[in-house]
């Protein structure tokens, strides 16, 4: 026989509190559920972020540099010399490259809309390779070919297509660019690396020169590099591009602008990392208060359990299991609710569904935590109520 | 055999010239099967007595042995025990838990030994059916009458089979023919054998039962065996 109740005894003990008064119960774990919820929901989601951008990186490729012209030193946008697109392919550790060349037109949905509207849509002629070269996607149609780019064809980016009205291509779609007739051939998705594509017509380089002149100036060069090299190349392309004015060059990197936004998210990550904290101990605060009116109220009941035989430890591990099992039931609540959040967001951002159970088992290993430690002030309490309370008349 | 044995015993409340003595070098003996009544007015310090022969409060003075074992000398663990094996209590106001049934309210009498779940139900059941509850085991104190509910907290403190049973004003809250009822369990029970100390400021009470031992001030101002049962 044991001498004293055993674990099982000593968790149905601790429950009978809780069960006892459910209402009560429930109201004061809400407080660390909400503080959890926060805590776990928001790692939750900026984990699932991360993995999608990482997952959307791995897809894209870290290794594109862009080449654009930056400011002279007169703070006047600058040029790139037509010379630096074949200047910068014949650069060893550039593995492959495209450019954009600016066109003077406008694009308009019709020859009736007037000239000056453009609707912030920009005309470019585009190498053949550059859809490879920025991992485009087209979601109508087909890319500029060697046929096509003769033509007035056309490719759109997302935003243009929309600003243009264009959805599908089923009809035989025609805008107005320059002062002639385009068949819009194709539609791309949203460029992840090349967002000023989005907003820009592309059309061949062959009908462009037909149309606008031999001498079209490049706009942007975008790179793809031996991802061994990036940050040697990274200095020599400018050089390359503009050997008598190289600071007049700019070149980026796109994977790192979308990694900074990453970086930045997480100080909002913290933030509200730091609110559920605020919350979770407003609700250990609620758990203490709960035990300490609960131990008041039961004064009789520890007397009574004295004298049928419960030590001062035996009272004082039944009122602080009573605070963890309140203090989790807060925290498993808190967990349930940080992940269907987390799952309800990521479904609709289209992201993979990434389960944080890091973040569930650290919010129920913190709520552990804030039961034993608020629970151990009205268990010494309990504990010292002394065993004549039992008979105390009333 | 002496069950229980007070020598010399004596409290204090608080020190200095705050202090307050409710027992001044009271000397008891309980045998083995005695049934016996504690009588005295408000304040004689029964209550206080009662605290001291249950342990549940130790003597600023003097010696109380259990069982043969001085407990003065136990700490509040061995007490505490102590309690649990060899005291039952049966209190003025049934001190049951409201939201538990009559078997669990019983079965908590044995929960501190560390006897096992089953068991303890199994043991719980046989006391309630001892007492004359046998068809309400399920029903929580809400559903019983006064009576009822003393009977469960007798079976509660018998349950564990304790040296003594030590009863505070146990018909004080209920109603004459209920109280009669208590007082024949406890006849039946002292038939059996238990050795029953009971408190009451009710002379009526003390009266019919073979040894009566009255307090006053503090004092024991008379012990009276009248010999009939033993």
């Amino acid at each position: 026989m044991r001498a004293s109740p055993g674990p099982a005894d000593r968790l149905r003990l601790g429950a009978l509190g809780l069960t006892s008064r459910k209402g009560r119960a429930a109201l004061s774990a809400l407080g660390v559920a909400i503080g959890i919820t926060a805590m776990v929901g928001v790692l939750g989601l900026s984990e699932s972020s991360r993995a999608d951008l990482n997952e959307q990186l791995d897809a894209l490729g870290t290794n594109l540099l862009v080449v654009s012209p930056g400011q002279d030193m007169m703070g006047e946008d600058a040029t790139l010399p037509d010379a630096s697109v074949s200047m910068i392919s014949r650069v060893p550790t550039v593995q492959s490259s495209a450019a954009t060349y600016a066109v003077d037109a406008s694009v308009r949905k019709t020859d009736q809309v007037p000239d000056e509207q453009t609707s912030g849509i920009a005309v470019a002629a585009a190498s053949p390779g550059l859809v490879d070269a920025v991992s485009a996607e087209l979601r109508e149609g087909r890319w500029l070919d060697a046929a096509t780019e003769k033509y007035p064809a056309v490719v759109l980016g997302s935003t243009a297509a929309r600003r243009l009205a264009v959805g599908s291509l089923d009809a035989g779609v025609r805008v107005w660019l320059g002062d002639q007739w385009f068949a819009v051939v194709g539609i791309l998705e949203p460029v992840v690396l090349a967002p000023e594509l989005n907003e820009t017509a592309l059309i061949g380089p062959s009908v462009a020169k037909t149309l606008y002149g031999d001498e079209l100036p490049p706009t942007t060069v975008y790179t793809r590099i031996d991802p061994t090299q990036i940050a040697a190349t990274r200095d020599l392309l400018g050089r390359t591009a503009n050997p008598s004015a190289p600071t007049e060059v700019s070149v980026s990197r796109p994977s790192d602008a979308l990694e900074a936004q990453a970086a930045a998210d997480e100080s909002l990550t913290t933030l509200t990392l730091g609110l559920g904290a605020v919350a979770l101990l407003v609700g250990a605060v609620g758990i203490a208060n709960v035990m300490v009116i609960s131990v008041l109220e039961r004064r009789r009941e520890i007397g009574v359990r004295r004298a049928l035989g419960a030590t001062r430890a035996g009272i004082g591990t039944q009122f602080l299991t009573e605070s963890v099992l309140l203090s989790l039931l807060g925290g498993l609540i808190g967990g349930v609710l940080g992940v269907a959040l987390t799952t309800a967001f990521a479904v609709r951002q289209d992201w993979g569904v990434v389960l944080p159970w890091q973040p569930v088992l650290a919010g129920l290993g913190c709520s552990l935590l804030v039961g034993t430690v608020v629970g151990l002030y009205p268990a010494l309490r309990a504990a010292s109520v002394p065993p004549t309370e039992a008979l105390r008349s009333m | 055999m002496s069950v229980l044995e007070l020598q010399g015993v004596t409290r204090t409340y608080g020190t200095g010239s705050a202090a307050l003595t409710v027992l001044h070098g009271v000397d008891l003996t309980v045998e083995q099967g005695e049934y016996l009544a504690v009588v005295g007015p408000s304040g004689s310090g029964k209550s206080t007595l009662l605290n001291i022969m249950g342990a549940l409060d130790r003597p600023t003075t003097g010696r109380v042995v259990l069982d043969g074992d001085d407990l003065t000398t136990f700490s509040d663990a061995r007490l505490s025990r102590m309690r649990g094996t060899h005291l039952g209590f049966v209190f003025q106001q049934f001190f049951l838990l409201e939201r538990r049934s009559a078997l669990e309210n019983v079965s908590d009498g044995l929960l501190y030994q560390g006897v096992r779940r089953a068991e303890r139900r199994r043991r719980a059941a046989d006391a309630l059916r001892r007492v004359g509850l046998g068809a309400r085991l399920d029903h929580a104190p809400g559903e019983l009458s006064g009576g009822e509910c003393q009977r469960v907290a007798v079976a509660r403190a018998l349950v564990h089979r304790p040296r003594i049973l030590l009863a505070d004003e146990p018909t004080g809250n209920l109603d004459s023919a209920s109280g009669r009822a208590v007082l024949e369990l406890f006849d039946v029970l002292h038939e059996e054998g238990a050795t029953i100390v009971l408190i009451t400021h009710d002379e009526s009470i003390a009266a019919r039962m073979p040894r009566m031992v009255a307090m006053r001030d503090g004092h024991i101002e008379s012990d009276v065996r009248r010999g009939v049962a033993a």
